[in-house]
């Protein structure tokens, strides 16, 4: 414990606030890149010292100028923030380490200083959605990291990232709005914007309709950033064409954030106040999950560019985690959290992967990897290892959550076996897609021989997340554990 | 070493290996073959070595580490398993001789993907062999999955890619949709996936759901190859040969019956499975797979689809001997392991050496074979006596047990099934043998051959002379497998 260990959860957040008008300053080449990198590390660093001190189970609050809450705004910190804190942070990280050539080879120049502004924008607001303990304060960040992200998908090399944008910003905001008008009517019903505070005041309000329909709109709205399915459509476009380290870090965690606020919203304010809320919550989600699972690993087992199949797949993965979720159990909720940690390992290593690929080869269609594999073994293996993750052969990250979702099935009553069925046969889906993506990478034929050069950074960078996704299937204790108290915490509040 | 320790190096040997083939295939060939050949030496040395131990009734064991509470990478060493390693890590040393007359007699491009690929190919049967509860064996046996697909698609051509795919695509979709289903659902009921003698199931699982559980098990375990899972084995022959011989006669398919018998003996109980109502169906399924295979094997005109379709039945024969449930089948069905592993590897060592030497694939052109290339035609033909079980030949000692099981049993329907079977075995291997030394050549070939490479010829005649030594010299393996059915009824 030293001085600044009580301000650690505002400065996750203030670090890269800070930093971000500060690159812009930076003309010289490579500087904006590394003053990112060090404060995204710096970042990193923080959030796993704050998963030291609430791993115990003990969360962690912070009252912003010492104002006390509920007026003044309140951090709040438990083994759910520090899982979302370690993703966040860590994508972010990784996709820029290994990214300086892959981003240098699109973002020019004289646009670099404002491009990594806006990254280390992106990631001030995630880590601020995460850690905020107050519904207002959630939007503004949830607005600051929408504006930046629409910068860093707009960066894209493909004029088609403008419209893809477009699509993006137009359903951001929606999505935003929807959750704005939701909290309003909470404000204007008990005067609150605390979290904490409303959970206890929900209730005392007489004419409970305006609340029901302040549920109706945040879930919606977040369900929409969260990408639930059918309020997918901006994300498989929005993924193709960013550019591809912009991929992998927003794939790794962008969604995810949005399911966090959602989770924390359901279980903290609604569940126990809105009668009937649990069975709402679980009738509503579980249908659109499982149509999310079955529709996104379909589309992906036909879909040719592998930065759109992967897209599709991450509707399918986030369907996962709403299962899991809907199923209002702790073995449910510990697949979901965990599920989000494991996905985004995997997915992450393999938007890494395709980041390299592209730096040898023009496009991201499955015939333009064709025999590729010959040419970059390594990276090949590293794309093999997160595929396997992907779908969740023993051994990987990806099975340990599997085997928690499919447990969580089993503890149910009725209709179990039927979704036992569905993640077995949604594997099976994944196994297509994967296997279609090493077919063409290892018998396709190759339009060159010559060995081609991928930036070692990138390589060791994305061999580090490979191992770590074998590492976290072997030996999964931190993330179990975290996600184990992430679960006791959401239904500690379903009383 | 004491016994924990030649099992984890059992486990490291071939990926170490693996990585010393990948380096040294950058130096020069020899050198590469050379250190396939001494870590194939090692492995075998050191499986050896806990063999004592499993002897005098120890059952060492060594915990990696524990993944989920009550779900650990742990090995156990027992009879059945240990007859399995020392089989597979003893005929890798032959294999790898084979592979270099085969491969280089051929001009077989990507060698040294080859032999990289074959070491943890044995890394993971390693694996399985060993495995001391159901997750270990259902780890390795994905990896055992993923390490043969590239040796599968070795020749990459569209063909060959396209029949990978089948391979690939039956064994991962029967292991993901059946076989990790049944292991959450013992580890749901019986709270561990332990291998235990006498079972772990009793009185945890009664009634149809007994059945059920059984059939996830068998049709989830593709690598058994009970119908209709069997078209993979087939698919798989596009493979090199040494690959067929030693992995898809000997490591691959072994580990799928293998594990079927060990689910028997060691998760459901031998006696408890006896007694329980739905489980009889078993005998039927491998029945009616070694009467349908050996009926479609007489039909084949190439000479590996018909050795393919010939192992499908002879695994089934396995199968129904674990589902006699009684101890002397039990026994027989561990024997069947051993015998039709030597039998049918030399089989496809002689088929391959005949594609080698003849570029011959199909029946019709083996007429006279046998006076250009008289020590394989010998070896061939001591191979399928073995298969249709005749003295003085392994294959007849492991019918004698399944047969004086079945008796044990007073089972006539697995009684008639051998008999039926032998007959068909005999019809569509004798006029092989036949054709080879009795009939003329129908035109003298292209260029005049004779045998092929001389470690392809060694290999094929060590294996045979292994099929007439284990009619006379079984005794140890007896002993061993005895210990699986004591204090069986």
């Amino acid at each position: 414990m030293n001085a600044l260990t009580p301000h650690l959860p505002a400065l996750q957040v203030i670090v890269p606030m800070l930093m971000a008008p500060f690159v812009v300053l930076l003309r010289a080449r490579s500087l904006p890149w590394a003053a990112a990198t060090a404060t995204s590390l710096l970042a990193f660093a923080i959030a796993i010292q704050l998963t030291m001190i609430v791993i115990g189970g003990t969360p962690m609050t912070y009252q912003m100028g010492s104002w006390a809450a509920p007026y003044g705004i309140e951090l709040h910190v438990d083994a759910l923030t520090a899982l979302l804190l370690l993703l966040v942070t860590g994508a972010s990280s990784v996709a820029l380490i290994g990214g300086r050539e892959s981003l240098a080879a699109i973002i020019s120049e004289d646009r670099e200083p404002l491009f990594f502004a806006a990254w280390l924008l992106a990631l001030a607001g995630m880590a601020g959605i995460v850690v905020s303990g107050d519904a207002f304060n959630i939007f503004v960040f949830m607005e600051i990291s929408s504006l930046a992200s629409y910068v860093l998908v707009a960066g894209g090399p493909d004029r088609r990232a403008l419209p893809a944008t477009f699509k993006y910003l137009i359903m951001g905001t929606i999505g935003a709005t929807f959750y704005l008008i939701g909290v309003g009517l909470i404000y204007m019903m008990t005067g609150t914007l605390n979290l904490a505070d409303m959970e206890l005041r929900v209730h005392e309000v007489a004419d409970q309709k305006p609340i029901l329909a302040a549920a109706g709109f945040i879930t919606v709205g977040l369900a929409l950033k969260a990408a639930i399915f059918p309020l997918h459509v901006w994300l498989p476009n929005a993924y193709t064409y960013a550019p591809h380290i912009v991929t992998a870090f927003l794939a790794a965690c962008a969604t995810k954030v949005s399911l966090y606020v959602l989770l924390r919203f359901d279980f903290f304010v609604f569940q126990q106040n809105l009668i009937g809320h649990e069975f709402q919550f679980a009738a509503y989600l579980m249908p659109l999950a499982i149509l999310g699972i079955l529709v996104g690993s379909a589309v992906a087992m036909f879909e040719r560019n592998i930065k759109r199949m992967l897209a599709f797949s991450s509707v399918a993965q986030i369907g996962y985690m709403m299962l899991g979720a809907s199923l209002v159990t702790a073995t449910g909720l510990t697949a979901a959290t965990l599920h989000m940690f494991n996905h985004a390992l995997a997915k992450g290593g393999l938007f890494l992967a395709i980041a390299a690929v592209a730096m040898v080869v023009a496009g991201s269609r499955l015939s333009d990897i064709a025999g590729q594999a010959r040419r970059m073994p390594w990276t090949f293996a590293a794309l093999v290892v997160a595929g396997l993750s992907l779908i969740g052969i023993p051994g990987t990250a990806g099975f340990i959550s599997k085997w928690y979702l499919i447990n969580a099935a089993l503890e149910l009553e009725t209709g179990g076996v039927a979704l036992v069925a569905l993640i077995l046969v949604s594997s099976l889906m994944a196994v297509v897609y994967i296997w279609r993506i090493v077919e063409a990478a290892y018998f396709g034929e190759p339009t060159s021989d010559e060995p081609a050069r991928v930036p070692m950074a990138l390589v060791v960078i994305l061999w580090a997340v490979a191992i770590a996704n074998i590492g976290f299937g072997i030996a999964p204790e931190l993330p179990l554990a975290l996600s184990a108290t992430a679960a006791d915490i959401l239904l500690g509040h379903v009383q | 070493m004491t016994a924990q320790n030649a099992i984890l190096i059992a486990l490291a040997l071939p990926l170490v290996g693996a990585l010393g083939i990948a380096l040294a295939g950058r130096i020069s060939a020899n050198l590469r073959e050379t250190v396939t050949l001494v870590t194939a030496g090692g492995l075998a040395y050191t499986v050896w070595q806990v063999v004592p131990y499993v002897m005098d009734g120890g059952r060492p064991g060594v915990t990696l580490a524990e993944v989920l509470p009550g779900i650990s990478i742990a090995f156990t060493v027992e009879p059945l398993g240990m007859l399995f390693a020392a089989l597979a890590s003893g005929l890798w040393i032959i294999n790898s001789i084979y592979s270099i007359g085969y491969m280089r007699g051929n001009n077989e491009k990507n060698q040294t993907r080859f032999y990289v690929m074959f070491a943890v190919s044995l890394a993971a049967t390693m694996g399985i062999a060993f495995a001391g509860n159901l997750f270990t064996l259902f780890l390795c046996y994905e990896i055992l999955t993923l390490a043969t697909y590239p040796l599968v698609s070795h020749k990459g051509d569209a063909a060959t890619v396209r029949s990978a795919r089948v391979y690939l695509g039956i064994l991962l979709a029967t292991s993901i949709g059946l076989f990790l289903p049944a292991i959450i659902w013992t580890y749901s009921v019986a709270g561990t996936g332990d291998f235990v003698l006498g079972g772990i199931l009793a009185g945890k699982l009664e009634g149809p759901a007994v059945g059920l559980l059984l059939a996830l098990f068998v049709f989830g375990i593709g690598k058994a190859a009970v119908m209709p899972v069997h078209r993979w084995l087939p698919a798989a022959m596009v493979a090199p040969t040494p690959v067929s011989a030693l992995l898809h006669a000997v490591a691959v398919v072994k580990a799928g019956v293998f594990t079927v018998t060990k689910v028997i003996v060691y998760i459901f109980g031998v006696d408890n499975l006896f007694g329980a109502v739905g489980s009889g169906w078993l005998l039927y399924a491998a029945a009616f797979t070694i009467i349908a295979a050996s009926v479609v094997a007489l039909r084949q005109q190439n000479l590996k689809r018909l050795l393919a379709y010939s192992t499908v039945a002879q695994l089934s024969y396995v199968v129904m001997a674990a589902a006699i449930l009684k101890p002397l089948a039990e026994i027989g069905a561990a024997i069947h392991i051993v015998a039709h592993a030597f039998g049918k590897i030399t089989l496809f060592f002689a088929a391959g050496a005949i594609y080698v030497a003849a570029k011959k694939t199909e029946l019709w052109q083996l007429k006279g074979i046998g006076y250009r290339m008289p020590i394989t035609m010998t070896a061939f033909t001591i191979g399928a006596i073995s298969m249709i079980g005749v003295p003085p030949t392994a294959g007849f000692v492991s019918k004698w047990y399944i047969l004086a099981g079945a008796f044990q049993a007073d089972n006539y329907v697995a009684i008639m099934t051998i008999i039926l079977s032998t007959a068909l075995n005999a019809a569509y291997f004798l006029p092989i043998i036949y054709m080879a030394w009795f009939m003329r050549e129908t035109e003298p070939p292209a260029k005049p051959h004779g045998e092929a490479p001389w470690p392809a010829v060694l290999a094929l005649a060590l294996t045979a002379l292994l099929t007439l030594a284990f009619f006379f010299f079984n005794g140890p393996v007896l002993e061993l497998e005895r210990q699986v059915v004591a204090g069986m009824s």
